[in-house]
Formats: structure tokens, sequence, C-alpha cells
């Protein structure tokens, strides 16, 4: 039996009647078309599935779709605002984070999370705040690097902006 | 990857969620799915309906009910792994759930969850027993308290009831000065145990006044190494004392070989991490 | 068309590719979806060896959204041909047929033995539950020793043998060598099997045009020429009537470098069935289904002066090819069959090969292939040898090393080495390292006795890569070229259009190739555009496999510009009405000897071209070129290694305190991206020496099936990598350049291994299995104290 579903994804509201086996990764990228997500495992091991839901880093491989009624959720998609390259997306590319990409949507949302949680990032708990996302072509170092950089560049426009 | 066919329904009370468990063969409850689901996706698990209490956020709590701390069954790991109260009164146990998973895991994993599955390679579980907790469970004949040590019945198995509903864990607090630890030892940091010791002792005059030991991934459940902590009745707070006691750390366990252990190290290690973990709690 | 001055080759240029892959909008295979299609699901054997009795489809046919359903029986008249092997390194290998589903007997857990096509992912996955297969389990043969014992069971019953091949080498005369030797240093390792793990699972989606008789398929490939060439001759579909789409792939690793069932199979249905066909991998079907890397038995030999001056190699190696030879099985192996010798001289060479068919998941290429295997062989040898003749691991290598050199020079193993300066970053690295630091700490730490001791390991490795010349690969019976193409366009409004024949999954060639055309013809960077990865777009190509793209596509592309270089002079001379002998060009601009003001940039001439109002008689309008480059020889990075671990004595846990590279990799295009690539490399490395391995239980069933215990390290689990870079313009190529993508994974783990060694070389440790588990270790530890107390 279908099950009416109403959320927010990337600002906007979505209305749809899901099947409930339906994975909330399936519903992100087949019924609303945002592929940037992306599935490397099946056993909720290689984060590449990464969203944010109310702003906290979740496996959407590992959630139903119906589970989201009613959540506001980000994806790769929504983080770029108004054109604009998001400091963490930013990061990778100076930093040389990314080679296939395939693991980058889910990493930069696994960061967007570890920044938001704790600023005051060292690179051991950057390491440790990514035990949840597999990559196999970088090596992780500069990931890592990355989200340092995104993390200071973050900090420091929050000064900024409160001063 | 797609778990076969089931029915849903999102219960709006704890008793609803009793209710509705009561009229389907094959029902399950849901949490945070971080134990159900991935069985499903594989097809190991199969129930016929999902009872949904994700959102009962009134059983997301943590608060201070006398000498103990009472945590709702829905709170998450990520939550308990940062939450001040507990971090006062049962740090041992705040430390645990910040082990658990990874940081998404633990956004969505429940302690409810984590101790309602029954696995024995779990680690809240383990930190729930060698605290002493209680586990509040409410059923279709009313609510019920089980003390953790006769709660873990077998691998995957407790002393829940198709129908019962766990909604929450009570806690002891710790009297200040205690010490603690966990040693999860494990190849990846986002892996299982593949041996836990748990371990809280106080002192008193360079002497153990109490001391209870843990063990994770031992045997069918979590276990008490009661050998362990017989030995160190009253003995002193000293390096050899401790290792003596930590030989006695395989007595009643009974673990498995698999991929990443055999059963003969996992004996070793226990007696390695339990001189460990003792070590560790004196100190701090 | 903008003039620039500065020169973008060995610039860390950002990339160009990273823009849609970071935010969300580049296109994967399994993004791609067309209206109607269908998906397909694989029915898998659950047993290695088994007999199929009988396939009955009917209560999956009758599903729900079920489209169609087919036993192998029932697809047996759909191909043209099995599977092709393309490398039969012997004229006798026996090569039993491999067909995309199997018929009679399924010969490895996870063998595809039906499929089903429906509407949707999820009645695919219930219509495969739904067949019902009656299987006969026969004995298995997985162990690879006990596999070609006497009476083991049979992987392929015709053939009478588990042997597949055996291929041998030899140069000088290792028996007199040998005889006469007064050390003689034997060792046996074992190469535990690995599973890519490409975070991309593979995924395939063909659209047919019925009335036309013609099919695009998008794949998760490395290889897309080299897939449409073998699924002509699989499916008997016209080449010219398929087009290969690989569009952005998630990594590869040789696991792409594969032309698998899965892609006939779609290519198949969707021929009978007239719609589009989709399948896309689960992880834990990958874990079966998709090929393994590695695996085999070495046993090595070096003969040496007194004083550990080596004068010949020998070995005799055991390789796993699984139950099918798929598309280089047998040959995988073979790219380090020369390399058994390392970076070191010596007089006398002798290798040979044995393929074993096993009842398990097909191997072929895997990061490396073949290299890391001879790699780790030699480099613990160097160890072996030593701690025999009473030397440092430090000095041994200094020793053995072939002098430096600029010229072609002569290698034990037969090669004709490129450029080298081994000895050099042997050094950079000690000095990177802190080494006399790093040993100070191990002893201090041996004499306080403490839980956690030091160990320091070396690698001085040398590699051959970027495959390769055709007529080499002809000697080695490779069914294929080693060549690859380029084409470059200028376009009329100035900007410029490169089309590659190589297939880039990672490694960034849309950056790196735009800036060699961009020096090339004076033009910004970002004016250059990168296009690749399709058969109708890049007609010619050999695809990105063996760290080829750069050294063989990368050069391709340097000749294509020079080759329209060469036509717009003639323009530029016709324009200025000067003899092209009296231009000068650099930067993209063509002056006049002694009046440089006189000057036609190369955008000009290339408008010049397309308007075609004042060519020289004869000359064609457009300018675009293509050149095929087929290299003379192979290219050899090579480097020093050196791993600092600590290891907990008590438990056996090792981690890695330090890690330095220094590589050689000939002329560098972009350093971030070259040490990208090294650090990669060694972490996958790393992750071999202490994480990874597929494991088989005596049944078949492989134990490690899926991610949660086949232990793929994250960020937590690994160090950082220190990087330092020596240059030496390899003598190949014009370009100067060498390879990196398989440098890391192939010098690494011996350097792991060596370090583990010498932490535990005081308790009289000198060998330890593959990868280093902290049980492994700790038995190690413990067999070698009960040793010692015996
Ligand atoms: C990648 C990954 C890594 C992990 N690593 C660890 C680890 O290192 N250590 C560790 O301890 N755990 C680990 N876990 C497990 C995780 O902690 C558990 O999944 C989680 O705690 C279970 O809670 P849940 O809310 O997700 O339960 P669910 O999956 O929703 O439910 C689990 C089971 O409990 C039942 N149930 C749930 N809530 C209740 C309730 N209130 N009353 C009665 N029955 C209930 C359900 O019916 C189901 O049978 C990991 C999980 C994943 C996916
Ligand atoms: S796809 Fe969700 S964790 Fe791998
Ligand atoms: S960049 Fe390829 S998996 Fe991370």
């Amino acid at each position: 039996m279908l099950r009416h579903i109403s959320l927010t994804v990337n600002g906007t509201r979505h209305d749809a009647d899901v099947e409930p086996r339906q994975l909330l990764v399936y519903f992100i990228r087949e019924t609303l078309g945002l592929t940037g997500t992306n599935v490397g495992c099946d056993t909720s091991t290689c984060g590449a599935c990464t969203v944010l839901i109310d702003g906290r880093s979740v496996k959407s491989c590992t959630m139903l779709a119906v589970q989201a009624d009613g959540r506001d959720i980000t994806t790769i998609e929504g983080m770029a605002r108004n054109g604009d390259l998001h400091p963490i997306q930013r990061a990778f590319h100076e930093n040389h984070g990314l080679q296939c990409g395939y693991c980058t949507p889910g990493m930069i949302m696994a960061a967007a999370s570890l920044i938001e949680e704790n600023p005051q990032l060292s690179e051991e708990s950057v390491r440790m705040g990514l035990e949840g996302n597999l990559c196999r072509c970088t090596g992780y170092q500069n990931i890592v690097k990355a989200i340092l950089a995104a993390a200071e560049e973050i900090r420091s426009s929050a000064r900024v902006s409160s001063r | 990857m797609i778990p076969a066919a089931f029915e849903y329904e999102r219960a709006e009370s704890v008793d609803q969620a009793v209710q509705l468990l009561g009229e389907h063969e094959d029902a399950k409850l849901l949490a945070g799915g971080h134990s159900l689901l991935p069985l499903m996706r594989l097809r190991l698990a199969r129930p016929s309906l999902l009872v949904d209490i994700d959102r009962l956020s009134d059983l997301e709590y943590v608060r201070e009910a006398g000498d103990t701390i009472e945590i709702g069954a829905l709170a998450r790991m990520s939550d308990l792994a940062t939450d001040q109260t507990l971090w006062k009164h049962c740090p041992l146990l705040a430390h645990v759930c910040g082990e658990v998973g990874d940081p998404q895991v633990r956004h969505r994993a429940t302690i409810g969850g984590s101790v309602a599955h029954g696995d024995p390679a779990s680690d809240p579980p383990t930190a729930l027993l060698t605290l002493d907790a209680v586990l509040v469970v409410r059923g279709p004949s009313g609510e019920r308290t089980v003390p953790a040590k006769s709660f873990f019945t077998s691998v995957f198995e407790t002393d829940l009831g198709p129908q019962d509903v766990l909604t929450a864990v009570r806690v002891p607090k710790l009297a200040s000065g205690t010490g603690w630890s966990y040693q999860k030892f494990h190849r990846r940091a986002i892996d299982w145990a593949i041996v836990g010791v748990a371990a809280v002792v106080e002192r008193d005059d360079g002497h153990l006044k109490r001391a209870a030991v843990g063990l994770t991934n031992m045997g069918s459940t979590p276990l008490r190494a009661s050998g362990v902590e017989s030995a160190l009745a009253g003995a002193e707070a000293a390096p050899q004392a401790l290792a003596a006691a930590a030989e006695h750390a395989p007595e009643g366990t009974a673990p498995v070989s698999d991929t990443n252990a055999s059963a003969e190290y996992r004996t070793e290690l226990s007696k390695i991490l339990v001189r460990r973990a003792l070590e560790e709690a004196l100190a701090r | 068309m903008a003039q620039v001055k500065e020169r973008y080759v060995g610039q860390s240029v950002k990339r160009k590719e990273d823009a849609e892959l970071i935010t969300g909008q580049g296109r994967y295979t399994e993004d791609i979806s067309i209206p109607g299609m269908l998906w397909m699901s694989v029915v898998r054997s659950p047993f290695a060896n088994a007999r199929i009795r009988s396939v009955d489809l009917s209560k999956a046919r009758v599903m729900d959204g079920v489209v169609a359903a087919f036993s192998g029986k029932d697809l047996a008249g759909d191909w043209a041909a099995p599977m092709l092997m393309a490398w039969p390194v012997t004229e006798d290998i026996k090569n039993p047929p491999h067909w995309p589903l199997t018929q009679d007997i399924a010969r490895y857990q996870g063998d595809g033995v039906a499929v089903v096509v429906a509407e949707s992912r999820a009645a695919a996955a219930d219509a495969a539950e739904a067949v019902e297969v009656d299987y006969e389990p026969l004995d298995p043969a997985v162990d690879m020793e006990a596999a070609i014992a006497d009476g083991a069971p049979l992987v392929h019953e015709d053939i009478g043998t588990n042997k597949s091949y055996t291929w041998t080498l030899t140069n000088g005369d290792p028996d007199k060598v040998f005889a006469d030797a007064p050390v003689v240093v034997k060792e046996r390792y074992v190469i535990q099997r690995q599973i890519p793990n490409a975070i991309e699972p593979r995924a395939v989606l063909v659209q047919p045009s019925p009335a036309q008789g013609e099919f695009t398929m998008w794949s998760a490939t490395q290889i897309p020429h080299i897939v449409r060439v073998a699924m002509t001759i699989t499916t008997g579909i016209p080449e010219s009537k398929l087009r290969i789409i690989a569009p952005k792939v998630g990594g590869g690793f040789g696991s792409k470098l594969q032309v698998y069932p899965e892609e006939a199979l779609c290519l198949a249905l969707a021929k009978r069935l007239g719609r589009a066909v989709k399948w896309v991998e689960t992880r834990s079907e990958n874990y079966l289904a998709t090929h393994h890397g590695r695996d085999q038995i070495q046993e090595i030999e070096f003969a040496a002066d007194e004083d550990g001056k080596i004068r010949g190699y020998r070995c005799r190696i055991l390789t796993n090819m699984g139950a099918y030879l798929m598309i280089i099985t047998p040959g995988t192996p073979l790219l380090g069959a020369f390399l058994y010798c390392g970076p070191y001289g010596g007089e006398a060479y002798h290798v040979e090969f044995t393929g074993v068919f096993t009842n398990t998941t097909p191997t072929d290429a895997y990061r490396g292939a073949g290299r890391p295997e001879a790699t780790y062989a030699v480099e613990r040898t160097m160890d072996a040898l030593a701690r025999r003749v009473g030397k440092d691991p430090v000095e041994i290598r200094r020793i053995n090393f072939i002098p430096p050199f600029t010229e072609p020079t002569p290698s034990p193993g037969g090669l004709t080495l490129d450029s080298g300066n081994y000895a050099a970053t042997l050094d950079r690295a000690l000095e990177l390292a802190g080494y006399e630091d790093l040993r100070k700490e191990q002893r201090a730490r041996r004499e306080q006795g403490t839980v956690k001791q030091i160990g320091i390991g070396f690698s001085t490795y040398l590699e051959m890569c970027g495959l390769a010349p055709s007529r080499v690969l002809s000697a080695l019976r490779y069914a294929a070229g080693g060549w690859d193409a380029a084409t470059v366009r200028l376009l009329p409004t100035g900007k410029v259009v490169v089309i590659v024949g190589t297939t880039p999954h990672g490694q960034s060639h849309v950056t790196t190739f735009a800036q060699i055309v961009a020096d090339d013809l004076g033009v910004p960077v970002d004016d250059v555009e990168v296009l690749y990865g399709d058969t109708q777009l890049a007609p010619l190509g050999m695809d990105t496999y063996g760290s080829r793209s750069l050294a063989v596509g990368g050069v391709a592309v340097h000749r294509a510009a020079q080759k329209v270089v060469a036509k717009v002079r003639k323009i530029a001379a016709h324009e200025l009405e000067v003899a092209e002998e009296d231009l000068e060009y650099e930067g993209g601009r063509f002056a006049v000897k002694g009046a440089p003001d006189r000057a036609k940039t190369v955008g000009e001439l290339g408008f010049s071209a397309w308007t075609a109002h004042n060519l020289p008689d004869g000359l064609e309008p457009g300018v675009e070129e293509t050149a095929v480059y087929d290299a003379q020889n192979f290219v050899f990075p090579y480097g020093a290694h050196i791993c600092a671990v600590e290891v907990d004595t008590e438990t056996g846990k090792v981690d890695v305190l330090k890690y330095v590279a220094v590589d050689d990799v000939g002329t560098i295009i972009n350093p971030q991206v070259v040490d990208g690539q090294v650090v990669g490399g060694v972490v996958q490395g790393i992750a071999e020496a202490l994480y990874e391995q597929a494991v088989y239980d005596e049944n078949g069933q492989l134990l490690t099936s899926s991610m949660t215990n086949y232990e793929i390290p994250a960020a937590p689990d690994v160090p950082e990598i220190a990087v330092g870079r020596s240059e030496t313009p390899s003598t190949t190529n014009e370009l100067g350049v060498k390879g990196v993508g398989e440098t890391g994974t192939i010098a690494s783990p011996p350097a792991v291994v060596n370090a583990v060694i010498d932490a535990l070389s005081p308790l009289g440790v000198t060998d330890i299995g593959r990868p280093m588990s902290p049980e492994r270790v700790w038995r190690t530890i413990r067999d070698a104290k009960e040793g010692g107390a015996r």
C-alpha cells in the first residue's frame, strides 16, 4: 500500500506517494531525480549516500522514505547557494579532495555535519568523523585537508559576520 | 538492496505500538532502523509489518531521577554521547554511545534499539550491564522493569515479548571519584568490537572498594566478568593485582570465531583488555 | 583566442573535472535513465561448484511487473561466441568457454545461472528470488595448491586438469649462477586475494534502436573501446552498430578493465525485448561477480656473493585464475614477470608462472597487476638477504642498485630501462623520514622493553608501465595493440577540443591533457575541452589501465597538438608571406624572424583555416589533427618508500607512524595530481598489507562477503603520507613522462611488512603473512616467543 509523505528537499516541498519499502536514497535519486547522492554499498558502510536530515548527517540508504515524512533534507545539490559553491565544495576543489568523485557528495555532506557540530576540528577529529565514509581513490589525505580548510573558512566568516 | 515488501504503520504512542504489534504475526518495531533495515535490505529479515516508533519524540530524553539517570528508549547515540547530565553521572555510558558505528549511524541509532536488538557485539548493552541498569518495558499487560543482568538471553534474543516496547533505561548514578573505562578493540574505527571491556572501579585507600567489569562479544550475550570481579574484591589497586585479576577474564565466556578473530585470540584479548581497562579506570 | 605567456605543464592547475562532481551533477551510469527501461537482475549460484539439474522460472514469470526470465540454456542461442579472453599467454593455454550465463555447471559462488527482467528494480529483485534452481553440489577446488594435486576436483572436467598454463622466461644461465653462488636465499610468500572495491559498483544500461539494429550501451567501465570489440565477438552485433559510452566512472582499479557477462546480457536482452535494459550491481553482488585481484604463492631465490651482491634471480609462482579466464586473467601476473629483480643488477634470471583454475571468482587486473606481487617478493627477499649477509636494509639496496643512467640500460629481467637514479630516491627518502632519529627511538624502546615497539621498513621498487609497445604485446601473445590516439581540433572561435582514446575514472585527464595542449598551442587551459569515453566520439582508443594514459595517450595528445602547429604554420607563412623556416613559434604565436611585430596567433590561423578564404594551394580547410602513438618501449617509474610502524606486542595491532614516499615518475605535468595518485595508491597498498583479504572457506563460500567484514580502511585507519618527488625524464617519449597510477600500490605493501618484521626482529621473527591483522601479528609474536623458549 502506498503511503503519502510530504517533505522538504533543498528548500523545496515535495509530496509523494511511496511504497513503504522504498529507501530514502532511491526516493531522492529516482523519484526526485537528484542523482548526486550515490549508493556504494548495501551494508550502511560506505557513506556515499550521506545527506543531511534536519541538519544532521544520515546514511540515506538506511532510512525509509516514509520515515522522512515531514523532515527537512539537504542533498549535495542543495549545498551551493545562488551559484556560489559552499566553502566545503570549494575546499575539495582547491585541495584536490576528489578523484573519481563518487564518494565526494557523501564526504561533503558528512563534513557539513561535522563542522556544524564542532567547528574546532583537528586533523584527528576530522579523520574520526569520517569513519563512516569510504574513499578508494584519494587515501583521504586531501579530503582531510579540504575539510580543515573549509572549517577554518567557516569559522573566520562567522567571526567576521558576528563583528 | 531492496527489502521484501511489508506493511507500515506509524505509531503515535507506545500504547498504540503495543496494540499494532498484537495485530500482525510478524510485526516488528522500527526505531532508528540501523539494525533492522540493514537486515531487511539483505532480506535476512522479512517482517510483515513495521510499526514505526522513530517519531515518538517524548521518548527521546535524558533526565535525573534521584540517584538514577533515566534515558528514553528513542534517545539517539549522538545525543547521549554529548549529553552533559550523562557525562556527569554515567560517563562510561556517554563514552560508549560515542563509540558506536560512525557519526551518521549515531545520529539515527537509538539506545532502545541497541538494547532490544540483543547483539552480543554491541557496545551499549555491555555498558548497561556493567552499570547495573534497569530496563523499563511496556507490554499488553502494562509496565514492568527488568534488570539488565536478566534481560539479555541469547544472540539476538532478550526478555522482550513480541508485543513489548522498551520505553526507558535507568542507570544508577556513579559515585563521584568512580573510575571507568571502555576498551573497544577493533580493526577499523567503524567496526564492531572484536572484544570490548567495560570497567567501573571505586577505590578506597589504595584498595578496590567495588569493581564491575563487563565483556562485549565474548559470548551469546553481554557478560559480566565475575571471575575478575571476585578476584578484585578488596584487592590492592596495584598493577600486579590488576594483572592477576585480569587472567580470570575468560571464565564463563564462549567467544566465537569469525574472519576478524578466532575464539582463541578473543580469549587472549579479553585478558589484555580487562587489565588495560582496570588500569585506565584507576587512573581516571 | 586569448594569448598566454605562462606554461601550464608543471603547475598544479586545479582540476577542470571537479565542478560537476562536487555539486552532484556528474552523471555516472546508474544516474542515467531512459523512459520505459527495464531492470535486469541476475540469479547467481550459491554454490562454488554445482551441476544445474533444472531452472524453474515459472513462478518468477508470473509475478507483477516481470517481463521475462531466462536460464543459461534459454539464451544459449543468443551468443556468437563465449566471453572474450584476449591474452592466451602460451600456445597450449587451456581456456574453457565462459558463457555470459552458465548452462550446465556453476563454477563459483556468484556464477550467473539465470536472469529476470522487470519493470522496476524492486520487481526484478523479487523475481530473482522466486527463481528455483535445482543444484547438485559438487566438490569444489578452492585451495590453489590442493587444486593441482592428483585427484583434485576439476573446475572444468573436460580439460582434465586445473592447470591453465605454464609460462617461463630465462635470461643468462641461472642454473650455473645458482650452483656457483656462495649465498642463496630462498623465501616463500603468499599474496592474498584482494577485492578491488571501486566505490561505484558496476552498472550497465543498453538502449536499443530496433529498426536500425543499433545499440547504445552506457557502462561503468574503464575500457569502452575494448568492450565494443568484445561485445561484437560475443553477441554478433556488428561493431558499426554498437556505441559504448563510459560516462563518469567511479573508480576502477582494474576491476572495470574487464568485459563482463552483464554487459553481454543487457545487450542480448535489449535486443530480444526491444526495450532499454538496466542493471546495477549491489555491493554484495560485486564481491562475488566483479573480478578479484592478486592471489599468488611465490617461491623466490636470490643467488649472491658473500657480501650480498646479487648474481641471479629465480622464482616459481602459482597464480590463481579463479573459475574462468576473463579478458586478461592469464596475462595479469606476467605484467610483473620481468620485475622479479627490482631495480637491482645481476646476470641470470628465471621465472615460471603456473595459472591454476579454482572454484572461485575469476581474478584479473587489480591496481598494479602483477607488479605489486613482484615487488613484494623482491623487497621481502632483499631484507632476507640483508639478514643473511649481516647487512642493513639500506646498505644491501645501495650495493645492488643499477647505477644512475640517462640512456636506455638493460636489466636482468630482460627489459631496456629508460632512465633511473635509484639511490637518489633512497637518499631523499631517508632524509624525509628522519631515519637516524627513528632508529634511535627504536633502540630506546627496545632497551625499555615497552609494549609498543617500533619497526622501519623499506621498499625500493621499479615498475614498468605505459602499456604498451604493440610489438612487445604481440611477442607476449596479447591479442590487441598498445597504442593510443588523440585528436586536436581548433574551433573557429578560438577554442580547442581534444578527443582522447583513454578513459579516465579519477585520473584527471581532462586537466592534465588540457595543460599539455594549452602549452603546445599557447592558449589558456580553460579554452581546452577534453572529451573522452564514447566510442562514437573517440573511435580510436585503447582506454585506461596499466598507468598508460599519460605515457601513451598523453604523448598522442602532444603529437596531435604538434600536428596542429605544423598545419597552421603553413597558413601563417602564407599569410605573412615568408617561408615556414622564417617563422619563430612561441607561446601560440608565429612571428617573422627579425620582425617580431609581424605575427599571427594559432587562434587567428584557426579562423583563417575555417573561412578558407586564403589558404595555401592544396591545403585542406579546417584544423583537426589526429595522432596515434605506439610507444617503442615501456616507461619505468621507481622510487623509495620508508614505513615506520608501531606494533602493540600484546594485542598485535599495528599502527603506521610515518610513511615516506619518494617517487620518480619522469616529467610531472601536475604536481597536485601526481601527489594525489601517489597518496591514494600508497594507502591502497597499506590496506593490502594490513587490512584486506578475500577469505573463502573450504566449500568455496566467500566469508568476507560484504563491506562489513572485508576491511577497507577509512580515514582514521590510515596515516598521513609524506610525499617527496624526484624528476628524471623518461627516454621513451618526448614528454619525458612515465606513469603514476599504480606506483603507490606497487611499492607500499613490502615497506609495511618489512617494518613489522623489523619491529619484531629481536624476537627472531623473519616472516609474517598478510594481511597483518592483529591476530596474525599476535600469533607471530606468540610463536616466536614459544620457539625462543624451546
Ligand atoms: C554501519 C553501522 C555500524 C554500527 N556499529 C556499531 C558498533 O560499533 N557498536 C554497536 O553497539 N552498534 C553498532 N551498530 C548498531 C547500532 O548501534 C544499532 O543499529 C542501533 O543501536 C539500533 O538502534 P535502532 O534504533 O537503529 O534500532 P532498529 O534497527 O530500529 O531496531 C533494532 C531491533 O530492535 C527492535 N526495537 C527497536 N526499538 C525498540 C524498542 N524501543 N522496544 C522494543 N524493541 C525495539 C526492533 O524491532 C529491531 O528488532 C552499527 C550499525 C551500523 C549500521
Ligand atoms: S550506500 Fe549508504 S552507506 Fe553505503
Ligand atoms: S574520489 Fe573516488 S572514491 Fe573517493
